[in-house]
């Protein structure tokens, strides 16, 4: 040993340690890689050496080698050994090196588990705490799995730095391995209340960073959270808490009102700006989500942009920046209180910093109006004149487009003014949005019918002067107008002035050099002008102007008929032909012109961007079917579907009504435009399928130079600015009419067409310059209501939405000290891994009782534990060989449905909190006494077989805190405590009793030949009644199942009206007399005297059978006594497993076989470890349980069978070897087998 | 959350990086340049937000970043951060590193490159905020320099046994003939 210390010494005086390889690396700047690859040699032959200290020397330069970029993932295994060292310096190394390089898909990640444990449980704290930051950067699902119950006893553990650690990771913990959220969340929440500053703050982040994720699961916490709020003075952790509310309170108004005070409170009172902004911004959330404006709230809002606005107007840009984010958020809601500070937002448009100009303009989006729009708008031409960047200019371009066209062009008053400026714009250099601009253009010129004239002699000037766009090839961007302005000439050509020259202009040969999908558009619509051309000729009677303009097509066209691209070449080739042949007629003077025409008449609607998703599939049509066999894999790839007819999205807008008659579209259309009004669409013209195109030679285009310091002005074009000015003395003049009509009448004030418009009342009295009317889109009838903001599946959070509220059932208990559970094979290490939970669970008991006692006794504790972990291995080793002990676990799974009955209780505590409002006490226990029934119902119906008293121990328990809660907040905390007692004596009673108990309850009797079985299982239960249920198929109706429920009067007093009431889901329904709403309950046929019970049937409906569901609902009754008769209710849950639609069905053995052997059913399996049942026993109960029945049975294999009411096999293959029972399974519905397989997993969990 | 730490210099030179997240080398590297490129040609007297870059999360991270003579120090976090607390972070970050290495200059970065990471490690874990206050992180850390000390004395006080002391004397004179040859 100590040689090789000597040797590794000597060594080291040769090696390069980490100080070395950097001054190495800084001296050999000029062949850095080449000197980093010899030092990355060494560091090989480092590593083959058996000295640790070597290693790890090596291994810390591998670290500084993988920040500057060279993968190291090869010497894993090194730092799997560095990690393993016991030394702590190389240890700290070996996990830095580790955090820093592995990951999931690292495979000797696996090497480390057992390691990692070691290190966990060390007495050096340092150890534990250096492993734990390690594993928080590398944890993958198998790590989480195996060490979940490692890391959650670390949450107890003495030392604060340990505690804060085990915390922390438990997040990491739960992303990889989310079943373990539930049987950690309890201690979870107890750290919120630790002593220690750092663990409650390492809490608070935990479940900050789960609810903001999940936030609806969290709810039950706010009262706690509301504690922590007030009575903390960390910033850090009141930060967090109240971004935290700022979460929650969207799902509850009323918490938002709760917080309003203690808030604005902490607005008022804190120094810190951090908190400030949160609080500010946590206020925002309020009263977005109150957001009915009421009257005591427009202080707060008026607070907060008092608030923001001193931060805005601070030199500190930080500090401008957040308060114009947060402005943008009171902005949607209260758009008022925003306005009024344009000035200062106008100004922050001017500041030197970019971040806070963009946030300025996404303010400027909220406070236009009409008044104001044209100005606003002109101030942003101007910064995009100036503006530098073209990230920053196309930002404003965006901005600029958006601000104008949001809301369906409210606050447009003049469109001619809008298409001149989206004609300026055309004339930005380098911006990538051309297709923006181009889709805004077809909008307006499509939805507005007044514009259209204007909106035509506009494109024509552009097209006119095309050469101006695209003279350069860097300014390619741009000529996607081109597309808008073309289709628009084409399809609105009536209003075309001069409809001659812009079929000249849409003709010439440079056009030839604009992307295909543009030269596409160019000539189909070269087509609709030739067509209005040719009327007008004809009109005039001057075929001889109609002749030349064939002419001029058929001289013209052949040069797009040679395009590369397809399209193209299609469309100018057909319409040559077309040409050619109306030359022909012309020729024989044949009138022509009505004939073309009418190829492009039809009128065009816009239709909705979603209206094609919406279109409900027919009835009986499969899309995923094959129409005709699928082809042979041999079908080559070059033949990929074509995108070319994607590209040409206009042509596809023209639906054409024609067939269906007027009436008919009248009246759809008038329903679509009742639909729509509250829901007011933009079109989307889908700009994405014209951003592809392909420019040939581009390069060759003769470059026009242009210098653009001088505005472009073109002939003919108007200026924005000068609308600005006409805008102003119309406005006046009208101002001066009114003024005289004022007297008479109040005139009618905006265009028909408009809908929904909120803006602020002055503002009502600008008319626009035009009579709009802007065109509603399509939507196909009947469509679906569905609106798909689906999250995304990949999602890890997702995983993560778990009701902590539901009991905790004991398949959940977190799985211990088993490597990977599949490898578990042998009956030793089963027993191994069965016992080890229990022994912790105790241990975590006493540990609570234990708490009781006082600090002093903190030290004499540590020594204690200490004791009891050497005891604790001991025990372990002894469990090895012993069988598992009964007691033990009965008491376990008290221990584990305890807790959530206090959780469900704290739900109903909830809703108590937030209502302010003073209850007298008897109403107060009346409403609190069903739910803390309910509650305590479900969690016996997860362990039905378990002794009643335990709901009749927290009921009183429940009423009298609740009497306590009323009184006031203050003396929250007292009672808070004193429920915490409370409920350890809960756990403590429980400890006590589990000894015994565990001969009264199901245990015992298993030893008996065939246990009682009964398939019923409490539904709810009260001092009254108890109703208890079982689930049966019906054989005649493949969508019916019955359930039957028992109900036994408890009380001493006579029970009558009692009524049934289930909240229906889409899937199951309870079958209700004709007649009956679908919300009415149904009469149970009976009353019951004191102690009498009775059983009633309900038929149920259900679709689909693949799953299984549970549906709420409700019990009411009169309780008639001699004095007085009450009305009570009580809550339950029905459970229809998968199970309850299997129907117990005979099978012979050679039907069987062959159903086998048909290859139709998927197949599925599941493992049970530790069942100690005879064979029979087992088979009972899946036979009972679960309706299945057993075909053939040789020795200790059996094949089971079941048919679901819809005639889905399952078919069972139950094998058993020494406590292990494998279940094979097939079945024709996957999901359905999982589930059943599920249920029987659980029923065996059970016992 | 805290996505990824990095410190480099005004060259963009990666001086520590720690990402909370799994990429590769190339990414990582691609990160670093590209925030880089994104924090650098920021003046001085402007805000410390920026909307993140395009590798590491988009739009939904934010950097917040302090340039320190030549180094910056830069935070990527997502919404569930306060942008001033991580300010405020940064500058315990700066603060502890000064206290820990005794005016802290970009060389003492480059040399202990380990140290800068036990250090952070106390602060940040896994990518969520750990211990703010600076006092706690410095007395950790101290502690853990201890012990490593301490292990590092044990090293030397090793008793050789005789026949260990003649192998160490015939290694030498071995490297000897090694080096005059």
């Amino acid at each position: 040993m100590a040689l090789k210390i000597v040797k590794g010494s000597i060594d080291r005086m040769f090696d390069k340690n980490l100080q070395d390889l950097v001054r190495g690396i800084r001296n050999h700047k000029e062949d850095e890689a080449k000197y980093i690859s010899t030092c990355i040699d060494e560091i090989k032959q480092e590593l083959k050496q058996d000295n640790i200290a070597v290693k790890a020397n090596a291994v810390c330069k591998l670290t500084y080698l993988q920040m500057l970029g060279y993968d190291v993932s090869w010497a894993a295994f090194n730092i799997v050994e560095v990690m393993s060292s016991s030394k702590f310096t190389y240890k700290r190394i070996g996990y830095l090196a580790a955090s820093q390089c592995f990951h999931e898909g690292t495979d000797v990640i696996m090497l480390t588990t057992n390691q990692i444990r070691k290190d966990l449980s060390s007495p050096n704290q340092y150890d534990t705490g250096v492993a734990l930051t390690g594993l928080s950067c590398f944890v993958t699902p198998d790590l989480a799995r195996d060490l979940a119950n490692d890391i959650m006893t670390l949450m107890s553990h003495t030392k604060p730095y340990i505690r804060k650690k085990a915390v922390l990771i438990m997040y990491k913990v739960f992303l990889k391995y989310p079943e373990s959220l539930r049987p950690a969340f309890p201690r979870l929440k107890e750290k919120l209340e630790d002593p220690d500053p750092g663990v409650q703050s390492a809490a608070v982040n935990v479940i900050c960073e789960l609810a903001r994720r999940n936030p609806k699961n969290y709810l039950s916490l706010a009262p706690l959270f509301f504690k922590l709020m007030t009575s903390s003075t960390n910033n850090w952790v009141l930060i967090k808490i109240i971004k935290l509310f700022g979460a929650l309170t969207p799902l509850e108004p009323r918490l938002g009102k709760k917080l309003i005070e203690p808030l604005t409170n902490l607005i008022h009172s804190t120094s810190a700006m951090s908190l400030l902004y949160e609080c500010v911004n946590t206020v925002i959330a309020v009263l977005i989500s109150l957001s009915s404006g009421m009257p005591n709230h427009s202080a707060s809002i008026q607070l907060c942009v008092q608030k923001l606005r001193i931060l805005i107007e601070d030199s500190d840009q930080n500090l401008k920046y957040l308060g114009l984010l947060a402005m943008s958020k009171i902005l949607k809601t209260h758009p008022k209180s925003v306005q009024s500070h344009k000035d200062l937002i106008l100004q922050c448009l001017d500041d030197k910093d970019e971040s806070i100009r963009l946030r300025a303009l996404d303010l400027l989006y909220g406070m236009v109006s009409k008044k104001n729009l044209m100005e606003i708008v002109k101030k942003l031409m101007l910064h995009v004149d100036k503006a530098e960047g073209t990230t920053y200019r196309d930002e404003l371009l965006t901005k600029i487009i958006d601000i104008c066209s949001q809301s369906n062009y409210q606050y447009i008053t003049n469109f001619e003014w809008y298409i001149s400026i989206l004609v300026e714009l055309t004339r930005l250099e380098g911006t990538r949005h051309g297709h923006l601009i181009a889709s805004q253009m077809l909008d307006v010129a499509i939805r507005v019918k007044a514009i259209r004239g204007f909106a035509v002699a506009q494109m024509a000037t552009l097209l006119d002067n095309a050469h101006l766009l695209t003279g350069n090839t860097q300014r390619n961007g741009i000529c996607e107008v081109l597309y808008a302005a073309a289709w628009i000439c084409g399809e609105f050509s009536e209003h075309l002035e001069d409809p001659m020259q812009t079929l000249e202009a849409m003709l010439r040969p440079k056009v030839a050099t604009l992307p295909g999908h543009i030269q596409a558009v160019y000539v189909q619509n070269a087509a609709k002008l030739f067509a209005t051309v040719l009327q007008k000729h004809e009109g005039e009677t001057d075929s001889q102007a109609a002749q030349e303009t064939s002419q001029l097509l058929i001289d013209r066209l052949p040069l797009f008929v040679q395009s590369a691209n397809l399209e193209v070449q299609e469309r100018a080739s057909c319409i040559l032909q077309l040409v050619k042949y109306i030359q022909k007629l012309q020729q024989k003077n044949v009138e022509v012109a009505e004939e073309v025409t009418a190829l492009f008449a039809g009128e065009l609607n816009p239709v909705a961007p979603k209206a094609q998703k919406k279109v409900p599939i027919p009835e009986g049509l499969d899309l995923d079917a094959w129409i005709n066999e699928p082809p042979s894999e041999s079908e080559s790839e070059d033949e990929k579907p074509k995108v070319v007819f994607a590209k040409e999205e206009p042509k596809h807008y023209r639906s054409r009504h024609t067939e269906v008659d007027e009436k008919e579209l009248a009246r759809r259309r008038e329903v679509r435009k009742q639909e729509q009004a509250n829901n007011p669409f933009y079109i989307k013209a889908s700009p994405s399928s014209q951003k592809v195109y392909d420019a040939p030679g581009v390069e060759h285009i003769p470059v026009v130079q242009i210098d653009l310091s001088v505005p472009l002005k073109v002939p003919g074009m108007p200026m924005s600015d000068q609308y600005l000015k006409l805008e102003e003395e119309r406005r006046q003049k009208e101002k001066a009419e009114r003024k005289k009509k004022e007297k008479k009448k109040k005139r009618e004030k905006r265009g028909k067409g408009r809908k929904a418009d909120s803006g602020p009342e002055s503002e009502e009295d600008i008319t626009p310059a035009h009579q709009v009317d802007i065109v509603t889109e399509e939507m196909p009838e009947n469509a679906l209501p569905s609106d798909d903001d689906d999250k995304d599946p990949n999602d890890p959070h997702k995983a993560l939405d778990i009701d902590l509220d539901k009991p905790l059932a004991d398949s959940e208990k977190l799985p211990v000290r088993t490597h990977r559970p599949e490898v578990l094979k042998s009956p030793a290490e089963d027993r191994d891994s069965k016992s080890v939970p229990q022994e912790t669970k105790k241990k975590s008991s006493k540990e609570k009782k234990e708490k009781k006692k006082d600090k002093e006794k903190d030290r004499k504790r540590s020594k204690e534990e200490k004791k009891k972990k050497k005891k604790h291995k001991e025990v372990e080793e002894e469990l090895l060989e012993s069988q598992p002990e009964e007691a033990v676990q009965s008491e376990e799974t008290k221990e584990a449905a305890a807790p959530p009955t206090s959780t469900s209780a704290e739900a109903s505590d909830l809703d108590f909190w937030l209502s302010s409002a003073p209850v007298p006490p008897a109403a107060a226990q009346e409403v609190t006494a069903p739910s803390s029934a309910a509650a305590v119902d479900t969690s016996s119906a997860a362990a039905p077989e378990s002794e009643p008293d335990e709901p009749k121990d927290t009921e009183p328990e429940d009423t009298k805190s609740s009497k306590h809660k009323k009184k006031k907040q203050k003396k929250e905390k007292e009672e808070k405590e004193k429920k915490k007692k409370k409920r350890h004596h809960h756990h403590h009673h429980h400890g006590d009793a589990g000894g015994e108990d565990s001969v009264q309850n199901g245990t015992v009797e298993e030893e008996e030949p065939l246990p009682p079985m009964s398939n019923y299982s409490l539904l709810a239960e009260n001092s009254y009644i108890k109703m208890v249920y079982d689930i049966q198929g019906n054989h005649q109706d493949e969508s019916k199942v019955v359930v039957s429920v028992i109900f036994e009067n408890k009380s001493d007093s006579f029970l009558k009206s009692m009524e049934f009431n289930v909240l229906d889901s889409l899937n199951s329904k309870l079958q209700r007399p004709e007649g009956a709403g679908p919300h009415d309950g149904l009469t149970v046929p009976f009353q019951l005297p004191p102690g009498v019970s009775n059983e009633a049937r309900f038929v149920f409906s259900v679709q689909s059978i693949v799953m299984p569901q549970k549906l709420k609902g409700t019990l009411t009754f009169i309780v008639k006594s001699d004095e007085s008769s009450t009305h009570e209710k009580l809550d339950f849950k029905l459970h229809f497993t998968c199970t309850s639609y299997l129907i117990t069905t005979p099978c012979y053995s050679d039907a069987y076989a062959k159903l086998l052997e048909s290859g139709d059913l998927k197949g599925s399996s599941l493992r049970l470890e530790g069942i100690n049942m005879p064979f029979h026993h087992l088979l009972a109960r899946i036979c009972f349980h679960h309706h299945f029945s057993v075909v053939e049975r040789i020795d200790s294999c059996a094949s089971m069978y079941s048919r679901s009411i819809q005639g889905h096999h399952v078919c069972l293959l139950v094998k058993t070897s020494d406590q292990t029972v494998s279940i094979d399974a097939k079945c024709d519905e996957p999901s359905l087998l999982g589930n059943v397989l599920d249920e029987i997993k659980q029923t065996f969990s059970k016992c | 959350m805290i996505k990824a730490i990095l410190i480099f210099n005004n060259h963009g030179k990666p001086r520590m990086s720690k990402f909370y997240e799994h990429y590769t080398e190339d990414t990582e590297q691609q990160i670093i340049r590209e925030t880089f490129h994104l924090v650098s040609k920021r003046d001085e007297n402007v805000c410390n937000f920026l909307e993140g870059g395009l590798l590491i999360g988009g739009s939904e991270n934010k950097l917040i970043y302090r340039h320190y003579a030549t180094l910056y120090f830069v935070f990527c976090v997502d919404s569930s951060e306060s942008e001033l607390g991580i300010l405020d972070l940064i500058q315990v970050f700066v603060e502890t590193l000064d206290k820990c290495f005794e005016n802290v200059c970009e060389l003492d970065l480059i040399f202990h490159l380990d140290k800068v990471h036990n250090i952070l490690a106390e602060m940040v874990m896994g990518g969520m905020v750990l211990e703010t206050n600076m006092s706690e992180i410095i007395t950790q850390v101290e502690a853990q320099g201890k012990m490593e000390k301490s292990e590092r004395l044990q090293d030397v006080f090793v008793e050789f046994s005789h026949q260990d002391l003649l192998d160490f004397y015939n290694q030498m004179e071995m490297i000897q003939t090694q080096l005059t040859r």
